[in-house]
């Protein structure tokens, strides 16, 4: 972990202290409704798939598939200047929903990233309190 | 569901009579937003013959319309901060004829100002909002990486070779638009095919000539009844149509990356008018990316899904083509200061009346001009007349 972390951190919200907390834990929740049972990434107080209030929450298995993905070379906030090029994603995940991320352990060149590629988990523990849920190549 | 009936009988109640840029654009330290506001406001006012004391309506997005009304000296009647990124300017024409229709107003005045490229204190934004807690982190910030991420999914959906083709075609018949703009922030550059290809790459599939410009600039709009518009300098240009909405903030959460909300806006507000895509002699559509315009044609239903690289091909889009396209130069080559949507409005009312000079279109009688916000997110589109 480095001294001074100069990226944008997230400042959780009631909604989201358990899923930034269980990231710490190396966990990736997920909220699930109850009524319809669909999974739904970002946490909510609601279902906006059928109105439902009753939400619960489950581990993803933290595996999906690549869905687009960015090569950054201009770095767009200064605390990326020594990270690019880096890759931007979008990661459909298993349960069938789609969340932000990055793609670590794989060389940023489009020709060796491919849409639909399986990816899995990776925490990145960043602070004491923020791990952030990026994704690498899944082992075959 | 808009009630088309309703909306049809509002087509045609209100019209543009003033528009207008601040006294300069480009790189503009020693003006603040505010000055850019209010330099805009008053050439536009200017344009029309109307004076600050005329207006009874304020619109404007990015600041609040308190602060823009209070450094006007205006009291306005009715107040609308509508802000859902650079469509909000477009989508505030059809706040402004609805709210003149209902009678809460006779002459509303729409407002932008943005040092882009030179703010001393730009607006931050909210950290615990979605947006920057689950996308910021991972450096998905600001609408070009954002874009790119749209922009590869619509090349895997339709092909890459295709859409890069598009995307050079777009940027390159936008540079020879701005060549004839003396305003234009590329006037004097012309660009050529390989000058696109070569360019560096700011966010893969990206390349610097993708993206739009980053300047300072205002820009203004007047809109009053068309009764008073026959006594306004200019007579007025018709506002016939009219959409907005969004669905979604971050990129991430888009429903479908290929297709912005534009497809519910351009058919609402052309069935609104009454006019078909191929009536229209000139469509401004919001360049912040040239993938933005290559999908917002797609959406708006100038063609289908994933036709888009046909439709733009062999500079059909250039001046002389057969298809005129953000004759301005465009965010891409003439300028974009953040929330560019309003300048589409005020180069399609100079198209109407005549006045764009050696890129004045031969017949020009009804135009589109269509914002798109945020991250691909709002849209607002309207369908403007000669009378």
């Amino acid at each position: 972990m480095p001294a001074e972390y100069s990226k944008p951190l997230p400042v959780p919200q009631p909604e989201s202290d358990h899923y930034w907390e269980q990231a710490t834990q190396g966990k990736l929740v997920l909220q699930r409704c109850k009524d319809c049972e669909s999974a739904r990434f970002y946490p909510r107080v609601l279902c906006v798939a059928c109105q439902g209030r009753d939400l619960e929450w489950m581990e993803s298995a933290g595996r999906g598939k690549l869905f687009t993905f960015s090569i950054v070379h201009q770095p767009p906030h200064p605390g990326f200047r020594e990270d690019v090029p880096y890759i931007a994603a979008i990661v459909e995940l298993d349960e069938g929903v789609r969340m932000p991320s990055q793609v670590i352990g794989i060389e940023p060149d489009p020709e060796q990233l491919h849409i639909g590629m399986p990816l899995e988990v990776a925490f990145e523990h960043v602070t004491d309190s923020i791990a952030l849920p990026k994704f690498r190549p899944a082992a075959q | 569901m808009p009630n088309v009936q309703r909306l049809k009988n509002l087509s045609g109640s209100a019209s543009i009579v003033g528009v207008a840029e601040s006294d300069s654009l480009g790189k503009l330290p020693e003006k603040s937003p505010l000055a850019l506001h209010s330099e805009a406001a008053l050439n536009a006012l200017d344009d029309a013959g109307l004076q600050l004391s005329d207006v009874d309506a304020l619109f404007t997005a990015g600041w609040s319309t308190l602060d823009v009304a209070e450094y006007l000296g205006v009291q306005p009647r009715f107040t609308d901060g509508t802000s859902v990124g650079g469509s909000s300017f477009v989508i505030h024409v059809a706040h402004a004829m609805a709210a003149i229709a209902a009678g809460y107003c006779e002459v509303a005045l729409v407002t932008h100002g943005q040092s882009g490229r030179s703010d001393r204190a730009p607006i931050p934004r909210n950290p615990g909002a979605p947006m920057t807690q689950y996308e910021y982190p991972y450096g998905i910030i600001g609408p070009p990486v954002s874009y790119a991420l749209a922009c590869r999914r619509y090349m895997h959906e339709f092909g890459e070779e295709r859409a890069r083709q598009a995307m050079a075609e777009i940027a390159v018949s936008t540079r020879k638009w701005a060549n004839l703009n003396p305003k234009a922030y590329f006037h004097d550059r012309p660009m050529s095919f390989d000058e696109y290809h070569d360019s560096r790459w700011v966010a893969w599939p990206f390349h610097l000539v993708d993206c739009c410009l980053v300047t300072d600039a205002g820009a203004a709009i007047v809109v009053t009844t068309p009764e008073r518009a026959e006594d306004c300098r200019k007579g007025g240009v018709t506002v016939l149509g009219a959409g907005e909405g969004h669905d979604h903030s971050m990129i991430s959460q888009m429903p479908d990356l290929t297709s912005a909300f534009g497809r519910n806006t351009g058919p609402q507000a052309l069935e609104m008018a009454g006019v078909g895509h191929d009536d229209l002699d000139l469509a401004m559509i919001y360049d912040s990316f040239t993938y933005t315009v290559l999908v917002t044609l797609e959406n708006l239903g100038f063609c289908g899904p994933g036709e888009g690289p046909d439709f733009v091909a062999d500079q059909v889009t250039a001046p002389g083509g057969s298809f005129p396209l953000n004759t301005s130069g465009g965010g891409l080559s003439y300028t974009h200061p953040g929330m560019y949507g309003i300048f589409t409005v005020v180069e399609a009312v100079r198209q109407l009346r005549g006045e764009t000079g050696e890129r004045q279109l031969d017949k020009c009688d009804l135009a589109l001009a269509h914002g798109t916000g945020g991250l691909l997110s709002s849209t607002g589109t309207v369908v403007l007349g000669r009378p």
